[in-house]
């Protein structure tokens, strides 16, 4: 891994080479088991769980289809409170905001906490470009930014390594960042742990400037809220001068009260846990606590055109439980690289080719990284519908359709003999020839299929029905494939299915 | 145009479907999830809070307002706790049966300063008794977010019953949103290593709880 997702191959390419490492599967496979049982026991502590993953997915349609009104609310906010706002349209002006605020400090120097949107935007690059030197804090985010490599988990992002090779990177790695891994460290994790707690205590005591992202803003009140478990959120939000939260537009929610929703269903759908150990709310600033400026980033890069289509807007829903990683029998087997963006598993799947256009060959093959079995669905604590999504989208695919992309609709043309086709169904070949993929995926959905709920229950019903649902049946894999190979055989332009096929590489 | 004249010119253009007639508030959602989950009385309620508490590996003591001056020097002496930073508003009874140095925490001490200290000593705002949750508002019985991050040992006191909720819902209304808060539920942990917990990774890698009894009684100081 290069440490950039930048020129990744394409899904099935991808997925190829980690299928082949049979300790990244092994790892991986026991992670997906333990976290989704753990999950389904938290979960089944709340006889409500139905009636609040109802109104998770409402509350956040609510905000998303009045998006203007809320975002200038929080605005006004967080400005009253003492927080400076920022309006970032691509990553380019945010990774430039970000990098002018750090520069006028004066200081070379930052703490980060763990965030998806400063990864989407390749912000540690962009300020390493600018002499900045960024210090992830989370252990698992230490691990692999000390290992030159990419997460892998939302939850768990260095799930891929297992002790030993940690151990390895921390002995060789820690010294050029810092304070150097203590003499004989063995590869207990209570010592490996320790031994990131020396390294970073020192850059945390030190640090004039901590970036962060944010689970959830409040349009209400202005509050900010990181939900974390080791206390280097607390340190990064507390300890220096100068906080800079970089958040995407979608993180808004209206009300202080709906927070009694997402607390409830974010910790029980990601850790497992009945409450995560550390939650940190902030409301601008604080005189004599915490840091003396806050900016705050809001970053669109792509969301407004996901919020342009009627079907795939859901997307914007996920507040990054990671639940639906844990219960894909893609992902189980392809591993998070694979999906070539800070957003692996079924939520990548459907998330990626919207925030960045599906002309890339890496983004049309996503859609077809999926068996379609819906357990992503059923686990999912705020009900966004990815099989359906995903249905949509290879729609989008393969016949073309009205997209929108840096706010202008376009047409994307129909990917007939484009790349972006052979990918894809490189991808459909890729999951054939991993039957183990394709067959569990089918067990699950066979076994959950009377408990896929029926769209939106209540009030969210007639919601359901008003929107431009897709016409398109959700065909199964299987009729898909049959359908498509026939058709692609014919034309004549998909010669040979099979691991040769993606052998060849990814022209385009 | 600035961009965040761009931005939200791309909102609305995206929400063309929404008919004009729907205000901010327009789409329904019903709140019939539970205020509370099951019926417990209040004693029940500190009960589920001590066990919740433990269940993420705090430490948990009962004691009354007799007992606890010397619970609290007990445990700090167990420790080895020679410096014990104190918030400004901190009840002095409390550490009164203790042989420690208070330390208190004033805007210029810097990080490494509080780093150089054994524990902390703070009340709470409120305690959520499903979740094993306690929740710090910066009040003056427990001081800036610093003070309970760096040092090692954290020792916090709720007031039983008074500052326990049962539940999330009931938490949230309690608390001010313009005042900096957060949710501490057992001691800073990580399962980042293949997936074995470990506590203690840059928060207290001690969190001791100290359930406070109101009213006059005997000090038992259990624990
Ligand atoms: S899509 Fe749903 S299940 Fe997946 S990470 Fe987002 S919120 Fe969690």
């Amino acid at each position: 891994m290069s440490g950039t997702y930048l020129g990744m191959p394409a899904f099935p390419r991808a997925a190829e080479m980690s299928t082949r490492d049979t300790q990244l599967r092994a790892n991986l496979t026991h992670a997906t088991h333990t976290i989704r049982d753990k999950r389904a026991k938290a979960v089944a502590e709340l006889d409500d769980w139905a009636q609040l993953r109802a109104a998770g997915a409402a509350l956040k349609d609510r905000t998303l289809r009045h998006l203007d009104h809320y975002l200038e609310r929080l605005e006004a906010a967080v400005t009253a409170a003492g927080g400076q706002v920022h309006w970032a349209a691509d990553a380019d002006e945010a990774n430039r905001i970000v990098t002018r605020l750090v520069r006028e400090t004066g200081e070379t120097e930052v703490v980060k906490v763990k965030s998806m949107a400063t990864q989407e935007i390749g912000l540690n690059e962009a300020l390493a470009e600018a002499g900045i030197r960024a210090y992830e804090t989370d252990l698992a985010e230490l691990i692999v930014q000390l290992g030159h490599d990419l997460p892998s988990h939302i939850l768990v992002p260095a799930i891929h390594r297992n002790r030993s090779e940690i151990r390895d990177i921390f002995r060789r790695e820690m010294g050029s960042w810092g304070r150097p891994a203590p003499e004989g460290l063995t590869d207990s994790p209570a010592e490996l742990a320790e031994a990131a707690r020396l390294h970073l205590r020192e850059k945390f005591l030190s640090a004039k400037v901590g970036i962060s992202g944010a689970n959830f803003m409040v349009a209400e009140t202005g509050t900010l809220v990181v939900v974390e478990s080791e206390g280097n959120g607390r340190m990064c939000l507390t300890l220096p001068e100068t906080l800079i939260s970089v958040v995407g537009i979608e993180k808004v929610v209206p009300s202080w009260q709906d927070l009694e929703v997402f607390l409830q269903l974010l910790p029980r759908s990601s850790t497992a846990e009945r409450m995560n150990p550390y939650t940190s709310m902030w409301t601008g600033t604080t005189d004599g606590d915490g840091p003396r400026t806050f900016h705050l980033v809001l970053l669109d890069n792509g969301r407004t055109d996901t919020l342009a289509d009627t079907v795939g807007r859901q997307a914007l829903r996920c507040i990054r439980c990671s639940a639906c990683l844990n219960v894909c029998p893609v992902y189980e087997r392809a591993g998070g690289h694979a999906y070539g963006s800070p957003y692996p598993g079924p939520i990548g799947a459907i998330l990626t080719p919207q925030l960045r256009g599906m002309e890339g060959s890496l983004e049309a093959s996503l859609p077809y990284a999926s068996s379609l079995c819906g357990a992503c669905y059923e686990v999912c604590p705020v009900a966004i519908d990815i099989p359906e999504v995903l249905v949509h989208l290879r729609e989008r695919v393969v016949e073309g359709g009205p997209v929108t992309r840096g706010g202008a609709r376009t047409v994307l043309k129909p990917a007939k003999g484009h790349a972006a086709e052979r990918a894809a169904m490189r991808a459909a070949a890729w999951a054939f020839d991993h039957p183990d993929a394709l067959r569990s995926g089918m067990r699950l959905a066979a076994r959950t299929r009377r408990l896929h709920p029926q769209r939106l229950p209540g009030p969210g019903r007639a919601w359901s029905r008003t929107r431009d649902l897709p016409t398109v049946p959700a065909e199964s894999f299987r009729d898909w494939w049959q359908r498509t190979r026939g058709t692609a055989s014919e034309r004549g332009i998909w010669p040979e299915h099979g691991t040769s096929s993606e052998q060849r590489g990814d022209a385009e | 145009m600035s961009s965040r004249d761009v931005v939200l010119a791309r909102v609305r253009r995206a929400l063309a479907d929404v008919p004009r007639g729907e205000g901010p508030g327009g789409l329904p959602v019903a709140r019939d999830y539970h205020r509370v989950h099951g019926s417990r009385t209040s004693a029940q309620n500190v009960d589920l809070l001590a066990e919740n508490l433990a269940d993420y590996r705090a430490v948990v003591h009962r004691t009354d307002a007799e007992g606890l001056p010397r619970l609290i020097g007990r445990l700090l002496a167990e420790r080895g706790a020679r410096t014990v930073l104190v918030p400004p508003g901190l009840d002095e009874s409390w550490t009164a049966g203790s042989d420690v140095t208070l330390v208190e925490d004033r805007a210029s001490s810097t990080p490494r300063e509080l780093d150089a200290v054994d524990s902390v000593l703070t009340g709470c705002a409120v305690a959520i008794a499903e979740t094993g949750t306690l929740v710090l508002d910066a009040g003056p019985d427990q001081g800036r977010r610093r003070i309970t991050l760096v040092p090692d040992h954290h020792l916090c006191v709720v007031r039983v019953p008074g500052q326990v909720v049962g539940s999330v819902p009931e938490a949230l209304p309690r608390l001010a949103p313009d005042r900096p808060l957060t949710w501490i539920s057992g001691p800073s942990a990580t399962s980042d290593i293949e997936l074995d917990r470990v506590e203690g990774v840059h928060g207290p890698r001690t969190l001791e709880v100290i359930l406070l009894a109101a009213g006059a009684g005997t000090g038992t100081g259990t624990g």
